[in-house]
């Protein structure tokens, strides 16, 4: 049981241009569940090995239970971490690697041999004890590799994409045990991924990266609903949201030269232009009389109960819309949908369900 | 010379494909290089050790003759029990496992502790250390031979085994080699065993030498049949049967009578050979066999 408090902490390599975490303020609670995400090399696994006394700090502090980390050796911390690798010992049974730590730490070898069953019961891996990592399949490794951690009941868990190996289906199970696992442990958890799923279902917040500077830190709803900026909002939410670049006018934007009114205070504080996200639910198909946008469409992907819609809006002569990116509009349909690649379907956005930000700085306006 | 082939397969993990599959993965032409090359190897190493064995069992009028005779006709295994009625045998040989034995173990134990240090312990000046290290061993032994001669002879350590022994104990090779094969270790599992609470013995003991497995017995055979054929410096070092190993019994062999009857020199040099060769049979499957396999996820 224990609180995590990252201050300001920065981990800058040798040899390279920029900080590979950048001045990174994290308070966890304890008890938290807290994933980490973003994309590849924004500093995921650095903020990790930070904390885990595995990396030198360059600047700021890591606080554990309020005491400053600096100079605590990895052993000393009383953290287990969890390696994308597993990086099981392959010398070692699946019993003798679990108990490796708790022998370590001289535990008696009655409370050794107690502590190493109940987390082969919770994790499934009775029939395992005696086999090698060598003679287990992905999963089971995992699995040992997950029980290494719990027996010895450490203060924080660090998980860097335990899951990244495993197959889709093992994914989805494993996901939820150890969701699930944490919840009945309570144990503070930092976790590491990059999968958006494991990242909104999984935690109780969610911490996002980018280039190695926090972005935003909040529940996966808050995260979904209010993103603090471009970035956030592009990076969470699957398929992503759909973003436009448009001049100011009168309380009106401009998407794909359709003229949409927004808030008029919202719009008062931006500075130039501004970038304007809808996520996928937040369009809705109209009928060819009403005003919208005439997309032409070029992938649909179905998942039976909705649709996922992506296409390209048929050319708008108009200075004053420039889509972010690709040119793409991805909606969605509730239902069965007949529409088909090659189509052309007249969509509108929904003025309230808007996403607004300052073109300029990309932070988030309202 | 084999060992060191075979040594440099068992590193092959790293890329290096081995003889057998590099011939096979090549067009006609490639192949026929590399069998020819094969059989190059092979006679270079085989058509003399052939010639020993069959000396070994040869009349010492049979030795000297033209045309060349490459059978032993007449047997004459006799040669071999002359070796041993002729020189003390025994004594040699008793010597040369003492010598072996306490050469090679020092060897081994300061190759993997200073390789340890040098690639898993962190401390200032590190990297200058392995250098400076590398390098003092790298001069020659002919160089130093002389002033290491008459140190030992200062100390009164002539003809005696800590004499012959503790001037042989350096060891870069073993530093080097061992250095790389931990260097070579997936470094998670050693941060997980840090992580564990390991301290640095039972960090090396239980984690990193069980994953080293293999290039630490090839380590140990290349040291023992180093050790085992040292020449040079036992030869100077002592001059008779309590101290001085096979190899220079066997000049005593040689130089016993006025023309030297190579029959009998030829069967102590094929008992010489024997031990290694047992050794090499036993050990060379423990080389060949990958112990880091589940460790990590390929
Ligand atoms: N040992 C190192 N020396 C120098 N630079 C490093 C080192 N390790 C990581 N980096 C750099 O630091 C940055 C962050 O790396 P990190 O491994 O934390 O990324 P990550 O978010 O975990 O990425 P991924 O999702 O690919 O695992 C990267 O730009 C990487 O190139
Ligand atoms: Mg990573």
């Amino acid at each position: 049981m224990a609180t995590v408090l990252f201050d300001e902490a920065t981990r800058h390599y040798p040899k390279t241009p920029t900080p590979a975490v950048d001045k990174v303020t994290l308070e966890i609670p304890d008890g938290e569940f807290l994933v980490l995400v973003g994309p590849s090399g924004c500093g995921k696994s650095t903020t990790l090995r930070m904390l885990a006394g595995l990396e030198p700090i360059d600047g700021g502090r890591i606080l554990i239970d309020g005491h400053d980390q600096a100079g605590v050796r990895p052993r000393d911390r009383d953290i287990a971490m969890v390696f994308q690798s597993y990086a099981l010992y392959p010398n070692m049974s699946a019993f003798e690697n679990m108990a490796f730590a708790l022998r370590n730490a001289k535990v008696a070898k009655p409370e050794v041999e107690q502590r190493v069953r109940e987390a082969a019961k919770i994790l499934e891996l009775e029939d395992l004890l005696t086999k090698k990592p060598g003679q287990m399949s992905g999963g089971q490794r995992q699995r040992v590799a997950m029980g290494r951690a719990i027996v010895r009941q450490p203060k924080v868990f660090c998980m860097d994409e335990p899951l990244s190996n495993l197959d889709a289906k093992l994914r989805v199970s494993t996901r939820s045990q150890i969701a699930q696992l944490q919840r009945r442990l309570g144990v503070t958890t930092v976790y590491v991924t990059h999968d958006q799923v494991e990242a909104m279902t999984m935690g109780h917040r969610v911490a996002v990266l980018k280039d190695g500077r926090l972005q935003q830190v909040d529940t996966p709803a808050n995260l979904y609903d209010r993103p603090v900026n471009t970035f956030v909002a592009s990076f969470i939410g699957s398929p992503a949201i759909t973003m436009t670049r448009s001049a100011v006018r009168e309380g009106e934007v401009t998407v794909h030269g359709l003229p949409v009114a927004l808030d008029r205070a919202t719009l008062s504080t931006a500075s130039g232009d501004v970038v304007v996200g809808f996520r996928p639910e937040a369009w809705e198909v109209v009928g060819a009389g009403r005003p919208g946008i005439d997309v032409r469409v070029e992938l649909v992907e179905s998942l039976g109960s909705e649709a996922f819609v992506h296409g390209e809006p048929e050319r708008v002569v108009d200075d004053a819309t420039v889509a972010l990116g690709s040119e793409r509009i991805t909606f969605k349909v509730i239902g069965k949908t007949d529409l088909d690649v090659g189509d052309t379907v007249r969509v509108a956005p929904i003025a309230q369900h808007a996403h607004v930000f300052d073109a300029e700085s990309g932070a988030r306006l309202s | 010379m084999s060992a060191i082939a075979r040594l440099s397969r068992t590193n092959g993990r790293a890329g290096m494909p081995s003889a057998e599959s590099g011939i096979q993965g090549r067009g006609p032409v490639g192949k026929a290089f590399g069998y020819a090359a094969m059989v190059l190897v092979l006679l270079i190493i085989a058509v003399p050790l052939f010639w020993i064995v069959v000396t070994s069992f040869k009349r010492q009028e049979n030795i000297y003759v033209r045309p060349a005779e490459y059978l032993p006709i007449p047997f004459h295994p006799e040669n071999y029990s002359e070796v041993t009625s002729r020189i003390p045998f025994s004594a040699y040989f008793r010597n040369s496992v003492i010598i072996t034995f306490f050469t090679a173990s020092i060897k081994i134990v300061l190759g993997v502790l200073s390789a340890y240090a040098l690639s898993l312990l962190r401390f200032p000046g590190r990297n200058l250390l392995f250098v400076v290290i590398l390098a003092a061993l790298m001069v020659p032994n002919q160089i130093t031979v002389i002033s290491n001669f008459a140190l030992v002879a200062q100390l009164g350590w002539r003809n005696t085994f800590q004499g012959i022994i503790i001037p042989l104990c350096g060891t870069a090779f073993g530093t080097f080699l061992m250095r790389n094969q931990f260097l070579s270790l997936p470094h998670e599992i050693i941060e997980a065993a840090r992580m564990d609470g390991a301290g640095p013995l039972k960090l090396l003991w239980r984690v990193v030498m069980p994953l080293s497995w293999p290039t630490l017995v090839a380590f140990s055979l290349i040291t023992v049949v180093n050790e085992w054929n040292e020449y040079l410096w036992p030869f100077l070092m002592s001059d008779d049967a309590r101290t001085a190993p096979l190899q220079v019994g066997l000049t005593f062999l040689q130089n016993n009578d006025g023309v030297t009857n190579w029959g009998p020199v030829m069967a102590g040099t094929v008992l010489t050979i024997l031990p290694v060769l047992l050794l090499f049979l036993v050990l060379q499957r423990q080389m060949i066999k990958g112990l880091t396999s589940g460790a990590v996820k390929s």
